[in-house]
Order: C-alpha cells, then sequence, then structure tokens
C-alpha cells in the first residue's frame, strides 16, 4: 500500500567536490557492529520462523520451542498444493506483476520523456498535476472500479487486476527526473535532424539511455503489484487467485494449522528472497538515488 | 519535490523544427506531406506519449472517486434491484456510527504506534549505516531485507508469533517471568503488534532514505565544527537531526496517506477475527471496516460514504504536506 513512499527534497552537495568516505565518517566500533548484526537477525528472524514451523507439523507448538528445521517441509509442501491452487496463483502472479511492470516501465519512460524533453503547451502545468495525483488515494474509488468490473463482465479476469495499474504517477515523476539529466539534448536534436519521428527517437535514443532507472522503476513495480492485495482480494474468485489472495485463503478458518499455512508463506516468499539476493544492490541504490533526486 | 521541477529552459529543450535531410538532393524536395505530418508529429506527439497516463487516471482513478460520492448518496445494496436515493442519510448515519468512530481511532493509533518509534530507530540505524563499515552494501541490504515480504506473509508469519496460546512471543514473555499476553483480545496490545508489523517491514526502508539525507549535508558544516571541536554526539545533535528535518517530516506525512488505509495487516492479524477486526472491532481500521460493509454486507452506499469520508481526510492531509514542504523548501532558500 505504502509501498512507493516519494522521496523528500534533499538538497545535494555541491558537485565536483568527491566526498571521501574515509575523511569524515566515523570508524564504527564493535558496538556499531553489534547493533547492526542484532537488528538484521531482527529482520531476518520472521523469515526462518516460517520455514522452521513450516518444517515440523500441526503438534510444532505443544513441546519446546525448535530452533532447527525438522524433516517435514515438503510433507507440508504438497498439502499447500493440495489446499490451494498455488501453482496456478502463483503463475496468475507472474502473468499480472510482469505486464504491469512491462506497461508501467513503457508508458512512464514515454510520459516521462515527453516531459523532459519535448515542448509543448500546457507541459508544466500537466506534470503539477501529475505530481498532485501522487496524493490522490485511488484504492479508495474499489467501489465503483468493482461495479464497473461487474458491469463489463471483468470480475474474476485477470484483466481487471492488470487494467488498473498499467501506468503510475510516481512512474511518471520518476522517469522524467531521470531522463532531464540522462539524455543528451544534442542527441535528441541529431536523430530529429536525421528524420527521426518522435517516436523513434524515443525508441533509439531515450530508451537505451534510461535503462538504468527504467530497471528499477521495473523491480519496485513489479514488488508493489506481487504485493497488491486489497483488489485482488475484491475482484477475483478464490479459484482463480493471485498468490496474496491465495496465501490468505490458506490462513482463514477457525482452526488454524501453521505448519500448513506458514509452509505456503515460506513457499511464496523464497522467489522474492532469491530475487533480492541477486538484485539488492540495486534496490538500495534505487531508493537511495530516489531520496536525493526526488 | 518542487525544487527539481524548473521547467526546461529555452535553448535547452528540443526546438519544434521540423528535420532538414541535409543529404536530400536538391532538385528532389521532401514530398509535401512528410513536411506537414513532422509538423503534426511534432505538436501532438508529446500529448499522445503522456495521454496514457491521464486516460488511466481519469478512468480508474478520478471517475471511480467522483463516482464513490454518487453512489453514498443511495441505498444502494449489492445485487438489489433497486437503489433508492436517499440524500445525506449514509453520512448521518456514519456520523453517528460508533463503530466508524472507532474505526478512526483505531486507524490512528496504530498509525501513531508505528510512526513515531518507527522514525526514531530509522534515524539512529542511518547514523550507524553513516559510518565507515566494511562491506555497506551489504549491511544496506541487510536492514531492507523485511522490505521484500509481501504484505500478506508478513501479516500471517506475525499473527503466528503474537498467538495467544502458542505464540513465539507469549512463550517468551513466560520464560523470563512476564505473564503472557492476549495480543489479540486487549484493545491496545493489538495495535502494538500490528504497529510491530508496520516497524518491522518500514523502518529499514525509511532509514536508507534518512541515510542518503544524511550523505547530502555538506561536509563543511561538519568541518566547520569539528575545527570547532565538538565530538561526534554533538555534531549528530546540532548538525544532523537540524538538517534531517524536512526529510524525516516529509516521510511522516507521506506514510500518514498509506498509513490511513492500512488493511492487509489488520485484516490477516487474526484468523478467526475476520474483516471485524476482532470480536469487539478493537482493531478495526477505517478501510478494514468499508471492507466489510460493501463487500461482506455489501451495503455499497454506505461504504462509500465511508470512502468518500477517508478521501476527504487524506486530501486535508495531503494539502497540509504539500503547503508545509513547500514552506520548509522557502526557508531552506532564505537561510
Amino acid at each position: 500500500m505504502t509501498a512507493l513512499t516519494t522521496a523528500p527534497p534533499v538538497r545535494r552537495p555541491g558537485r565536483g567536490r568527491k566526498l571521501k568516505a574515509s575523511t569524515l565518517l566515523e570508524r564504527p566500533n564493535f558496538v556499531v557492529y553489534g547493533i547492526l548484526i542484532a537488528f538484521i537477525l531482527g529482520s531476518a528472524f520472521p523469515f526462518y520462523w516460517s520455514f522452521l514451523v513450516a518444517s515440523y507439523d500441526a503438534n510444532v507448538f505443544t513441546g519446546d520451542v525448535p530452533l532447527i528445521p525438522g524433516g517435514n517441509f515438503l510433507v507440508n509442501a504438497n498439502r499447500v498444493v493440495d489446499s490451494i491452487p498455488f501453482w496456478k496463483a502463483l503463475g496468475n502472479s507472474v502473468i499480472v506483476s510482469g505486464s504491469v511492470t512491462i506497461s508501467v516501465v513503457l508508458f512512464s519512460s514515454l510520459a516521462g520523456f515527453a516531459f523532459a524533453k519535448l515542448r509543448f503547451r500546457g507541459s508544466k502545468g500537466l506534470m503539477l498535476f501529475v505530481i498532485a495525483t501522487l496524493a490522490v488515494p485511488t484504492q479508495l474509488g474499489v467501489i465503483p472500479l468493482f461495479m464497473a468490473m461487474a458491469e463489463f463482465g471483468w470480475s474474476g479476469t485477470l484483466g481487471a487486476v492488470i487494467a488498473p495499474n498499467l501506468v503510475t504517477a510516481f512512474g511518471v515523476f520518476w522517469m522524467r527526473q531521470y531522463i532531464v539529466d540522462a539524455v543528451p539534448n544534442e542527441l535528441i536534436e541529431a536523430a530529429r535532424m536525421d528524420g527521426c519521428s518522435m517516436l523513434r527517437t524515443f525508441w533509439h535514443v531515450c530508451l537505451p539511455a534510461v535503462r538504468p532507472a527504467a530497471a528499477m522503476l521495473g523491480v519496485f513495480t513489479f514488488m508493489q503489484s506481487w504485493n497488491d492485495f486489497l483488489w485482488p482480494l475484491i475482484v477475483l474468485n478464490p479459484e482463480d487467485p493471485t498468490i496474496q489472495v491465495a496465501l490468505e485463503k490458506l490462513q482463514s478458518g477457525y482452526y488454524v494449522d501453521y505448519s500448513l499455512v506458514l509452509a505456503g508463506t515460506t513457499m511464496a516468499t523464497v522467489p522474492v528472497l532469491l530475487v533480492f539476493l541477486v538484485l539488492g544492490r540495486q534496490i538500495v541504490a534505487g531508493i537511495m538515488q530516489g531520496a536525493v533526486k526526488g | 519535490m518542487t525544487a527539481d521541477l524548473t521547467e526546461v529552459p529555452s535553448g535547452r529543450g528540443v526546438e519544434p523544427r521540423p528535420p532538414v535531410r541535409r543529404d536530400a538532393p536538391a532538385d528532389h524536395p521532401r514530398p509535401p506531406w512528410r513536411d506537414r505530418l513532422t509538423r503534426l508529429d511534432v505538436k501532438f506527439t508529446p500529448y499522445l506519449f503522456i495521454a496514457p497516463f491521464f486516460v488511466l487516471f481519469a478512468v480508474i482513478g478520478l471517475f471511480p472517486l467522483l463516482y464513490t460520492g454518487y453512489v453514498s448518496m443511495f441505498d444502494w445494496e449489492l445485487g438489489g434491484d433497486e437503489h433508492p436515493f436517499v440524500g445525506l442519510e449514509n453520512y448521518a448515519t456514519l456520523l453517528a456510527d460508533d463503530q466508524f468512530w472507532n474505526a478512526m481511532f483505531n486507524t490512528i493509533s496504530i498509525f501513531v504506534l508505528s510512526s513515531v518509534p518507527q522514525m526514531i530507530t530509522a534515524v539512529l540505524l542511518a547514523a550507524l549505516l553513516n559510518t565507515a563499515l566494511r562491506a555497506r552494501t551489504a549491511w544496506r541490504m541487510g536492514v531492507l531485507l523485511p522490505y521484500v515480504a509481501s504484505l500478506v506473509a508478513l501479516a500471517i508469519i506475525f499473527s503466528n508469533l503474537f498467538g495467544k496460546q502458542y505464540g513465539l512471543i507469549n512463550t517468551f514473555l513466560d520464560a523470563v517471568g512476564l505473564s503472557p499476553v492476549d495480543w489479540q483480545g486487549n484493545w491496545f496490545a493489538s495495535h502494538v503488534a500490528i504497529a510491530t508489523m508496520v516497524n518491522w517491514r518500514w523502518t529499514g526502508y525509511n532509514a536508507l532514505i534518512v541515510l542518503a539525507a544524511m550523505q547530502a549535508i555538506p561536509r563543511e558544516v561538519h568541518e566547520a565544527a569539528l575545527v570547532d571541536g565538538a565530538g561526534a554526539v554533538r555534531r549528530f545533535v546540532s548538525i544532523t537531526l537540524p538538517l534531517l528535518r524536512p526529510t524525516i517530516i516529509f516521510v511522516v506525512i507521506t506514510s500518514t496517506i498509506g498509513g490511513l488505509q492500512i488493511f492487509t495487516e489488520p485484516k490477516l492479524f487474526d484468523p478467526a477475527g475476520g474483516s471485524g477486526g476482532g470480536f469487539s472491532h478493537q482493531y478495526q481500521t477505517v478501510v478494514l471496516y468499508l471492507y466489510q460493509a460493501g463487500f461482506q454486507d455489501f451495503d455499497l452506499g454506505y461504504a462509500s460514504a465511508m470512502a468518500w469520508i477517508l478521501f476527504l481526510v487524506v486530501l486535508v492531509i495531503a494539502a497540509a504536506n504539500f503547503f508545509l514542504t513547500r514552506r520548509i523548501a522557502s526557508t531552506g532558500e532564505s537561510e
């Protein structure tokens, strides 16, 4: 819901002077390292706990608290696959998040390019409008949106989850901020001289230059879409859900078998964790850059 | 936010002039239709480029919000044949509805319990990360780890950890000689538990934002203080904290917009509690009540009135946000 906090305005230090990391930063002592390690262990613990419980059977809580994993994970994983349409849900989530990501990156880059580099009447006012919409809680429009989807016969289809997220104000803003500096005007001018249409200029000059920012926007969009819960819960069928909705179904009811539920949770989390291990460096850079650039 | 948004100065932007093919032979001038096409391209393509956002925002953002206001004037049951007009009756009922005020109170309570400790921890954590650590990226990734957990996964795991009977936290409290807490039943304890989920997921993320702001503080300021003999703690309190103020205020206010719409965590907090937010609604938030009214009781008119009121609250906060950040930006410039 709050997945993307737009970045606060931060004044950058004068350019040209390179800040040497070593000159003014304190040398961390063991207390600093100790606190950080404790914090990170606390961050990682719920993930480990989820796997731990998932590796026992339903009686796990009656005895002593386990600390090392048991051998029941695969059994529980099979029960997950039997209880909910796990693979279908996972596939649905990949389709939804994948389509949303491609679309957001493409349309946001197009609009960002127009706002950053093309001159047209009203561009400044329209850009301010885009920024203003960042604060509009569109989530609160779910009721008419639900009515409209029912009217068009889209309820229960993946299209109903994809369509509302095809382009975001955050994406437009993010790409515009990047394109302003990253794409040299001379290059665009040159392409225009050579007879490129606006669209071809965008495709051959702008897009290749903005790949890093587009990749970051893609990662954030994918994660946000992957996490989306309220709207898919409302509009999708329980038999054909996204992974988040499927997990919720696993947990509902008066008696909850946590070895089963947390097995499902672990299975749904592992792919995201792997992505994080690969792309974590970029995600960190994206958040910190967003904070300074915004 | 507006600081970086200067319009492209004239001369820097791309002039809307049709391209000239220099290599075109003089006796074969470009066909006039091509020139006209190019001129149309220059004039209208920018609008085509930005159109998807505006069309989509109009269709799924603006229209539903306005239509929510319309639906809220009717007694609109899902699947019902008739929707009699009732004027402001839904609003009158809502403002006299204890469950609504309870939900509003819970939402604000959970928000305060999550944002205040979270911001303090994030600033301290950022200060620790802003040292000459070895392998800094690894540490930064480490604190960001919770951010990758989906809200649903997070809520399920914590609902287990906060379990009344077999939950790990109560087992721990028992082991150190404290009495176990009824995390679901007690209203304050349930708020603390839900706030804990929010904090767990967002503290590291906010710490990275604060860290970026810390690194943007000009080193001359620190150097001057160092020359004057200020120690690390003194510099943190007298330089870093004041200069972080705009960032902190901004993060808090933007997270208000999300915090007021909190749904997933309370929805999944207690499997037995369902959309009621506990047996006496002790942790039901506004959006959770909205979901219950609209999609379980099928009272779309009433749920719409609720959405509209929350929408107005968020707009007021967003406007305050806008003016506040502007003031901060302008005072920053005059200094």
